[in-house]
């Protein structure tokens, strides 16, 4: 009797997530029907205006979308080159020596410090580098919220493609030394190709985190409600606008970044899905 | 199948060296962030980082301004930040501990059920979901419906945040366990219930809890979810349905304020120690406790 009980406990804790998850959508969906009556969920998708004065009221999601995916893409480019040295100094290089856990722990601490912490950082130390290079003349926007996000993101890229790298088998590996291959032509024409379904897998998921990462961006991105300009231009990425704009927000307006919230969520859900099946081919191979 | 073209031994030589050394330059270059980042918050908080902070509220942007004008160091600390964190956080571990726990074990106890894969599959997407979206959530939920921001409201977006986060460190734990233990706890007549509590949880109290103390440390420099939900308080506030401040959400607030500009440093310092020293002891319990 009590093991049924519990075991009827444990059915309905795991239920809850369902619930939780089907309450978010209902939430977010439900709270989004003042904008789409208004604009139609396509209207608002490919409009790029953005005036809260109450008397020419107009909200467009285009802008933000845009923003969010430059960003965002701009800093996975950044982080490539970072992520994937570190991924093959631990999961191929120094595999199981005691330097690659050291890297390893060293880069996972990046992944602790708080987004508001690298917002700091990045306003008070990155951003003068920003004016000094010419960016732009007050150093905030896309180029250096980029940068930062890119740091941001690096030990979620590494740390799974370099598993996945170790994962690759020894015997493929000594096959190719043993045909007189160098140790970057085994990487380049063995671990690599073995290992890139995950690689790609662990890529799109940091891109996922770049996409949602709020706080950081929002204190670097300059926050200007217009299409961006080129990576030297300001703008302003959906989770940022939702930060700077949320708290005075009522009626259609809320309702409008509820809608960016919604977008948002579907996006990341989205990416993780595929990064999921990407992952789920390399198990079936 | 790629060809390999032939080329000189040594240029294929040199190439495997310059692939090397880039590797390990690139490698440095990915740490190098963490140590300025670190030495940029000690160097700029340390002078500020005194028993003020700890016991003093956050002063008002007129006395600061003050102070600033006499020479003196900013008055007050983040004591309503701190009470803040540990009340947020604190029902948040209440909250989302106890449900995670159970969803893992139902999930490691129910492998292939479609059931299992579908609440599997959910509580990754919940793991991926933007902190801000979370926000919004909680807003939705409790704001609105309580009429204001809450200590509260704040609790259920981070426990949003934690809860898959220990699903999967309770669900990954369990697995790991032999086979055997779960079985000999049944042979000898025990029933499920008591070969969870007093055979499975403790022998892998260490992974849990680890996951458990990583949640914590995760949430804990959240700022964006909290904006939405608990608001900030310049005072100590205990209650839960109140407007509530956090440290992160204070740093925030210091960000904007030119006259507090100072305790960002201190009060980020603060924020890096305790979330380092939760990775710490993750680290160790994880490593006493190894199945």
């Amino acid at each position: 009797m009590k093991d049924k009980i519990f075991r009827f406990l444990l059915f309905v804790a795991a239920l809850l997530i369902l619930l939780l998850s089907a309450a978010i959508v209902y939430a977010l969906v439900s709270r989004s029907g003042e904008t789409f009556r208004e604009y139609g969920i396509w209207g608002f998708i490919t409009s790029a205006e953005w005036d809260p004065r109450s008397a020419t009221e107009e909200y467009g999601a285009l802008s933000f979308i845009l923003g969010t995916l430059y960003t965002a893409f701009f800093a996975l480019l950044l982080c490539v080159p970072f992520s994937l040295a570190v991924a093959l100094f631990n999961g191929e290089y120094f595999k199981g020596k005691k330097i690659a856990g050291v890297v390893r722990s060293v880069v996972d601490l990046l992944a602790g410090i708080p987004s508001i912490v690298y917002g700091l950082w990045g306003f008070y130390t990155v951003r003068p580098l920003v004016i000094a290079l010419d960016v732009n003349a007050q150093g905030f926007g896309i180029f250096l919220s980029s940068v930062v996000l890119a740091i941001m993101i690096i030990p979620y890229a590494s740390s799974l493609s370099g598993e996945f790298l170790s994962m690759v088998p020894n015997n493929l590996k000594e096959g190719a030394y043993s045909l007189g291959a160098t140790r970057i032509e085994v990487v380049q024409h063995i671990s690599l190709p073995t290992a890139a379904s995950g690689i790609v897998a662990s890529y799109i998921l940091a891109l996922g985190r770049a996409l949602g990462e709020t706080m950081a961006v929002t204190m670097l991105i300059g926050n200007t409600n217009r299409i961006p300009g080129g990576l030297r231009g300001t703008g302003n990425t959906m989770a940022s606008v939702i930060a700077n704009q949320f708290g005075e927000a009522d009626g259609l307006k809320l309702s409008a970044l509820i809608t960016i919230g919604l977008l948002l969520f579907i996006i990341t859900a989205v990416i993780n899905l595929i990064a999921k099946l990407v992952m789920k081919k390399l198990s079936h191979a | 199948m790629s060809q390999v073209k032939p080329i000189s031994f040594k240029s294929r030589k040199t190439k495997d060296k310059t692939a090397f050394i880039l590797i390990c330059l690139f490698s440095f270059l990915a740490m190098v962030p963490l140590f300025f980042i670190i030495w940029d918050v000690v160097a700029k908080g340390y002078k500020n980082f005194n028993l003020r902070l700890f016991t003093e509220v956050t002063p008002s942007s007129v006395d600061a301004l003050m102070a600033r004008m006499n020479g003196d160091p900013i008055p007050g600390g983040i004591l309503n930040g701190i009470t803040g964190s540990v009340l947020i956080v604190g029902l948040a571990i209440l909250i989302s501990v106890p449900l995670g726990l159970f969803i893992g074990i139902y999930l490691s106890d129910n492998r292939g059920k479609k059931f299992a894969k579908v609440i599997s599959y959910l509580t990754d997407l919940l793991q991926g979901m933007p902190s801000i979206v979370i926000g919004i959530i909680a807003y939705a939920w409790v704001v609105k419906p309580l009429g204001g921001y809450s200590a509260l409201a704040g609790s259920v977006a981070l426990s949003i945040m934690m809860l898959p986060m220990i699903v999967r460190s309770t669900e990954e734990t369990l697995k790991m366990l032999p086979a055997s233990y779960k079985e000999a706890g049944l042979a000898l007549g025990s029933s499920y219930t008591n070969v969870v509590f007093k055979i499975l949880l403790p022998s892998g109290f260490g992974g849990i809890f680890t996951g458990v103390l990583l949640a914590i440390s995760r949430v804990m420099g959240e700022t964006a979810p909290l904006m939405l939900t608990a608001l900030g308080a310049s005072v100590v506030n205990w209650k839960i349905t109140e407007p509530t401040s956090a440290i992160p959400l204070l740093i925030w607030d210091f960000y904007n304020d030119p006259n507090l500009v100072d305790l960002i440093w201190s009060s980020s310092l603060l924020l890096l120690i305790v979330i380092f020293l939760l990775n710490w002891i993750a680290k160790i319990v994880a490593r006493k406790w190894k199945i």
